[in-house]
């Protein structure tokens, strides 16, 4: 185990999202064009200034025994459900490590989210107000860890090479997957389950960002609220589920013939030094972490077909991104066929990086870019500088080696760029 | 009115099979709560919350310990119940 830059592929995907309980289904949503965004009914949203969401398509106790959910947070039930679908995807059952079929060492999991356990800690508080400190459930801490879900989905797939939760507010999804795509180049793992979940649809979280003026208020018409590069577009929507992909060396994939998806090529990290939650306008700190992916990897810029862009329909981030995109690659942008899919699925913040991970690589494999969809007058700041794919699905091109990045941005400036091509 | 063992059983029942999904059949006076009923110890707290409102009785952590099958449980409730 000498090699410290051994090729990293994708051999399993899952999803669950506010499209569908799997990658099968939230992948043909996105290709559809299909709207997540519901109108909130909940009793609570009534006063709210923001009364939509993104909500997940399949309840996640319709998928996990009641005994088994209810000491998991609603985060953790996301990641749970979508690495059970990766792993066994990539042809692993949940015994694989116990019987040698996998030498658990040298497995680990990377799953994130931004917020962790938002619910759990809000709701037993509203317990312990309520019904007093006997009444607070033992499991409280467990479930409101931000590194629960990781250690959940790593007791299922039996990890022991380490267990990881990088937090890096929306980017965390993104950043998880780039620290898996590390331990597996460096050496100190052979597969990893890596990705981002996220349940923060509750009051509090609905208030707070309603109140930071940075969610859309389209509530008269939830499916057109989420719009990046639209010139009417006022804010994110909010959106929760989970994306996971089992990253293997692809020495490892070949040894046992794995169906390989993509090859995972690397990463491009950097931080705005800017503001707090404000994007840097001129996309400097964005562009310095695409330029790290550059330097750091083999990736040729010709190569790259597409991007599933950070877009979270906000006015100024959308275009700081593209802006970053031309900086950096030149004539190159032309080429490159730009998806804003949180348009159909929100913003899943720390579950974006994975979900988005998951919709990359699957747009390489059936070399088909989702589009962006509501976009019904193009920001001309958008199509200065990016070929924006909008209304419907856009073909690939059928032969050749085909690239593609997915950007992922978090409150705080954290800037992660994943990069993958098909092998 | 205090409960009989009868209805002890049937209530303890009716928690584990809240907590941990066992079949309240199966929650007999000789099983383990840890090795036959799939409590572990967190939610073995929640057993004793949840038993402790619905018999009305007081459990101190100290004693949780000794309570290791449903029939110590049933026993110790009979003893103590308001």
């Amino acid at each position: 185990m000498s090699s410290t830059n051994r090729t990293v592929v994708v051999t399993g995907i899952g999803a669950t999202t506010p499209l569908g309980g799997d990658a099968t289904s939230t992948w043909e949503g996105l290709v559809a064009g299909k709207s997540g965004v519901r109108p909130l009914e909940q009793d609570w949203a009534a006063d709210q200034a923001v009364r939509i969401a993104a909500q997940i398509a399949v309840e996640p106790t319709e998928v996990i025994p009641r005994p088994q959910a209810r000491k998991l947070d609603r985060s953790a039930q996301f990641a749970l459900i979508a690495a059970k679908e990766a792993w066994a995807d990539a042809g692993y059952t949940e015994t694989s490590a116990d019987d040698g079929t996998v030498d658990a060492d040298r497995v680990g999991a990377v799953i994130a989210s931004g917020i962790g356990g938002v619910t759990t800690l809000l709701d037993q508080y509203d317990v312990l107000k309520d019904k007093g400190v006997r009444r607070v459930s033992p499991h409280t801490v467990p479930m409101l860890m931000p590194n629960g879900p990781s250690a959940n989905v790593g007791l299922y797939v039996g990890a022991r090479a380490g267990v990881h939760t990088p937090v890096s507010a929306c980017a965390s999804g993104a950043e998880a997957i780039g620290y898996a795509i590390e331990m597996i180049r460096t050496g100190r793992a052979d597969v990893v389950v890596a990705g981002g979940t996220e349940a923060a649809i509750h009051p509090l979280p609905i208030a707070a960002f309603g109140n930071m003026m940075a969610m859309s208020k389209n509530n008269e018409n939830p499916q057109a609220a989420s719009r990046p590069y639209d010139t009417a577009r006022d804010g994110f929507v909010l959106g929760e589920g989970a994306g996971v992909v089992v990253l293997e060396s692809a020495e490892h994939a070949a040894a046992r013939g794995a169906r390989v998806y993509a090859e995972a090529v690397g990463q491009g990290i950097s931080a705005d030094g800017h503001d707090i939650v404000q994007p840097e306008p001129e996309g400097r700190g964005i562009a310095h972490a695409l330029q790290n992916l550059l330097d750091r990897t083999d990736l040729d810029p010709a190569e790259i077909v597409h991007v599933n862009a950070h877009a979270t329909s906000t006015p100024a981030g959308d275009i700081a991104e593209l802006k970053a995109l031309r900086k950096v690659f030149g004539d190159d942008t032309d080429h490159m066929a730009v998806s804003g899919t949180k348009s159909m699925t929100g913003h899943l913040l720390g579950g974006a990086g994975g979900v988005e991970t998951v919709a990359t690589v699957l747009a390489l494999y059936h070399r088909v870019a989702p589009p962006t969809i509501n976009v019904d007058n193009l920001d001309p700041e958008a199509e200065a500088n990016a070929d924006v794919v909008r209304g419907e699905a856009r073909k690939l091109p059928v032969q050749g080696r085909i690239a593609a990045l997915n950007d992922s941005f978090g409150f705080g400036g954290h800037n992660v760029v994943l990069a993958f091509r098909t092998i | 009115m205090a409960a009989t063992q009868e209805e002890i059983v049937a209530g303890l029942a009716d928690i584990v099979n809240e907590i941990a999904g066992i079949p309240v059949e199966d929650v007999q006076l000789d099983k383990s709560f840890t090795d036959d009923l799939d409590v572990d110890s967190l939610s073995m707290v929640e057993v004793v919350v949840a038993a402790e409102e619905r018999f009305d009785v007081k459990i101190p952590d100290d004693d949780v310990k000794n309570l290791k099958t449903v029939g110590d449980a049933t026993n110790y409730i009979l003893k103590h119940q308001a």
